[in-house]
């Protein structure tokens, strides 16, 4: 059962927006240029430094789940740029629906990463609040927040907070989900809404490549920023390890989307450089050779490289975003060390607004078995 | 004789199935070079090929919707579900399509699919790795229900559950899935899918459990019998349909009952246990049926699954309230 596929169907290698090289020289671009026009050095500089910390808090992350103070761990490893470019083009009243993997993201719109250890660590299920930080609660379920951002956007739509021209009143949301996670009825289905309705979405896939171990073609035979064509919006494939590219792709994507123009699928082309979790096992169904190949792609070495190629940082810069680095691990891992697990009876603390009588008797009923043994041991 | 846990035992039973029959497809995300999460399925795609062992784009529904239209067509699909909470998207087409065919046909469509899913906490996960839905499953007419507990039952509930022409959601323990234990692969069952086992004879109480739980029963009875009490363990196997000809002998004699389940307690399968001995057994039983069960919340975060979840305290707890009449 082979499918052939005609010749003349093949399409040819998509464009692909870059405006950094992989060493990190900086290429004109002749519509992009404009969008990053008003970037400066220090604007470089402090992404440059959101990439290596991102990196950094995902290290030291994936070292405490080996000493078992982690459950789990998704690693972000290399998609650093996709993810620092894209947040840094949200503007602070822009909401974010991420999957689990958004780590950079977050730490861009300010949640405490030791928050997002808490949730690997098993102590709670989301502790950050996505009202002060716009940034969402992650979602495990694959493709499920697509349809969350579509109707968040649709609110924002009908609260007239797009098309003012004010640029601190009109909002953009954005939804951050995987290649895996097009083939779900859910995503498409959120495509769908977004365009019919016209919301005020931006559909950010990074494309990684792999879906744990099924690699892109098991979920696609077009490349996937041309699937927003078939739903009626924009899709547009910017290189996700260049951060200047991801940032100009997607300040023009959510601008679209504040202004009032609809939604805009972006699809980020990256690689997921490590396993897929820390239960992963990616030498099961991968070739090194791969991971070499994108090594040379590195989204944090080229900037370096475009940074001291063009006199923008110095030796002292560099060494300054390190120790910055490696205080924020020293903390990090004291504070995740140091989280308190949760009390038996917090399970029932949430389910409902209101406990419920049959919640509140089953809370006695546990308290009073766990009472018991206390009693035993004191006797 | 062969030592094999869980995983590997119906890794085994799936081989078998695929051996003896064609037209048996194994699908799912992950399923193929990977051998899926839990290398249930390793080695399969390599020595069957990928027309029978696919690596499916990541769409639930489209897992049982195709399966659906593959089953049609003659072949007998078996769908792994990755872990137990994402067989939610997949739920519509389980529920209104799989399993009404039969019934809505008039007889005519046959739907002999397997879903796979392996189901339960206590292994430390992240959200939605760690539920129990059987009852979800159970309570919908045209599904079987089955779960298997030990690697002897999983290498022929998975064979049996393949053989059969009816629908069958496959519960999988996954917390027990590396349980080793000696399996005779080219003897016979020695029991119909759809019945309950004794795992253990005993005469003080009856402790009626299925999938992860039996083993904690087991234990519980193990302690037990360090004090002087004799508990028998039951294995219920099938939750649909539920086979109780063995709770009903052993409480006529016991006149004492627990049940016991990960799964929360309101409207679970422990309350149609209940119900059904209250019906058959009535003048029997010294004490109402008691339930060990989750609690009724969403399945918490993996710092205190252990509290949430039965353990053999909780179970012996029970046991104690039972005598306690
Ligand atoms: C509905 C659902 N099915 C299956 C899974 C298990 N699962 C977790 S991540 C993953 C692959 C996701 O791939 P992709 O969307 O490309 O995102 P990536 O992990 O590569 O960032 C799968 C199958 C899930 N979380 N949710
Ligand atoms: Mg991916």
């Amino acid at each position: 059962m082979t499918v052939e596929t005609a010749a003349e169907a093949t399409p040819p290698e998509p464009e692909l927006v870059q405006l950094l090289t992989p060493e990190g020289e900086r290429v004109p671009h002749e519509h992009y240029d404009s969008l990053i026009a008003d970037v400066t050095g220090d604007d470089i500089r402090a992404m440059y430094r959101d990439l290596v910390l991102g990196r950094r808090v995902d290290g030291e992350a994936v070292a405490l789940q080996r000493q078992g103070e982690l459950g789990l761990w998704a690693s972000l490893l290399g998609q650093e740029a996709a993810q620092v470019g894209s947040a840094r083009a949200l503007r602070a009243q822009d909401h974010v629906f991420p999957t689990y993997r958004e780590h950079a993201v977050a730490l861009c719109r300010g949640v405490d990463p030791v928050k997002l250890l808490a949730l690997f660590r098993g102590v709670d299920q989301g502790s950050w609040d996505p009202d002060e930080t716009r940034f969402h609660l992650y979602t495990i379920v694959i493709g499920a927040q697509t349809l969350h951002a579509t109707g968040y956007a649709m609110g924002v739509q009908r609260d007239g907070a797009i098309g003012t021209g004010d640029p601190d009143r009109d909002t953009a949301v954005i939804a951050y989900f995987g290649d895996g996670a097009t083939s779900q009825g859910d995503v498409n289905e959120a495509f769908i809404w977004a365009s019919v309705v016209n919301a005020p979405v931006v559909f950010f896939c990074q494309n990684n490549q792999w879906a744990i171990s099924e690699p892109l073609e098991r979920q696609t035979r077009v490349p996937l920023y041309r699937r927003a064509a078939g739903f009626g919006f924009p899709g547009v494939r910017v290189d996700g390890n260049d951060v200047l590219a991801c940032l100009a792709v997607s300040r023009e994507a959510l601008q679209r989307a504040r202004d009032g123009e609809g939604p805009t699928l972006v699809e980020a082309f990256t690689y997921r450089m490590g396993a897929h979790t820390t239960t992963d096992d990616p030498t099961r169904y991968r070739l090194n050779a791969e991971l070499e190949h994108w090594k040379l792609k590195d989204p944090i070495e080229r900037v370096k490289a475009h940074m001291v190629r063009s006199d923008l940082a110095d030796q002292a810069f560099f060494d300054s975003v390190e120790q910055d680095a490696e205080e924020l691990a020293v903390n990090l891992r004291a504070a995740c060390r140091a989280l308190p697990d949760p009390a038996p009876t917090s399970i029932f603390d949430h389910v409902y607004v209101e406990p419920t009588p049959d919640l509140v008797a089953q809370r006695e009923a546990m308290t009073t078995y766990l009472d018991s043994f206390a009693e035993e041991v004191a006797r | 004789m062969t030592a094999l846990n869980i995983t590997k035992a119906i890794n085994a039973g799936l081989r078998r199935s695929m051996e003896s029959d064609a037209k048996v497809l194994v699908m799912g995300e992950d399923v193929g070079k990977l051998g899926g999460v839990f290398r249930v399925t390793d080695g399969l795609q390599k020595d069957f090929g990928e027309d029978r062992v696919i690596d499916t784009p990541l769409a639930e529904s489209g897992i049982i919707g195709t399966a659906v239209g593959l089953a049609l067509r003659g072949y007998r699909p078996v769908c792994e579900i990755q872990f137990d909470g994402f067989v939610f998207p997949g739920y519509d087409q389980i529920v209104n399509q799989v399993a009404k065919m039969h019934f809505r046909s008039g007889g005519r469509l046959r739907l002999p699919i397997v879903i796979r899913i392996p189901y339960g906490g206590s292994i430390g996960a992240v959200e939605h790795h760690s539920e129990s839905p059987e009852a979800t499953f159970a309570h919908i007419p045209g599904l079987k229900v089955v779960t298997c507990s030990n690697p002897l039952d999983a290498y022929w509930m998975i064979q049996q559950a393949i053989q059969l022409d009816d629908p069958v959601v496959f519960f999988e323990p996954k917390r027990r899935y590396y349980e080793k234990a000696e399996v005779d692969v080219d003897g016979e069952p020695d029991l119909p899918l759809e019945s309950a086992r004794v795992a253990l004879p005993g005469t003080d109480a009856t402790v009626a459990a299925y999938g992860p739980m039996v083993k904690t029963c087991l234990d519980a009875a193990a302690a037990a019998s360090d004090d002087g009490r004799s508990l028998e363990v039951i294995d219920l196997r099938s939750l649909s349909p539920l086979d109780l000809r063995a709770v009903y002998d052993s409480v006529r004699r016991t006149g004492r009952l627990v049940v016991v389940h990960e799964a929360h307690r309101t409207l679970g399968v422990g309350a149609e246990v209940a119900a059904r001995v209250t019906e058959e057994c009535f003048y029997s039983l010294e004490a109402p049926v008691q339930r060990v069960t989750g609690y009724d919340t969403p399945y918490p975060p993996a710092r205190v699954e252990e509290e949430y979840l039965p353990d053999l305290d909780r179970v012996l707890d029970a046991v104690d309230r039972t005598f306690a009449y």
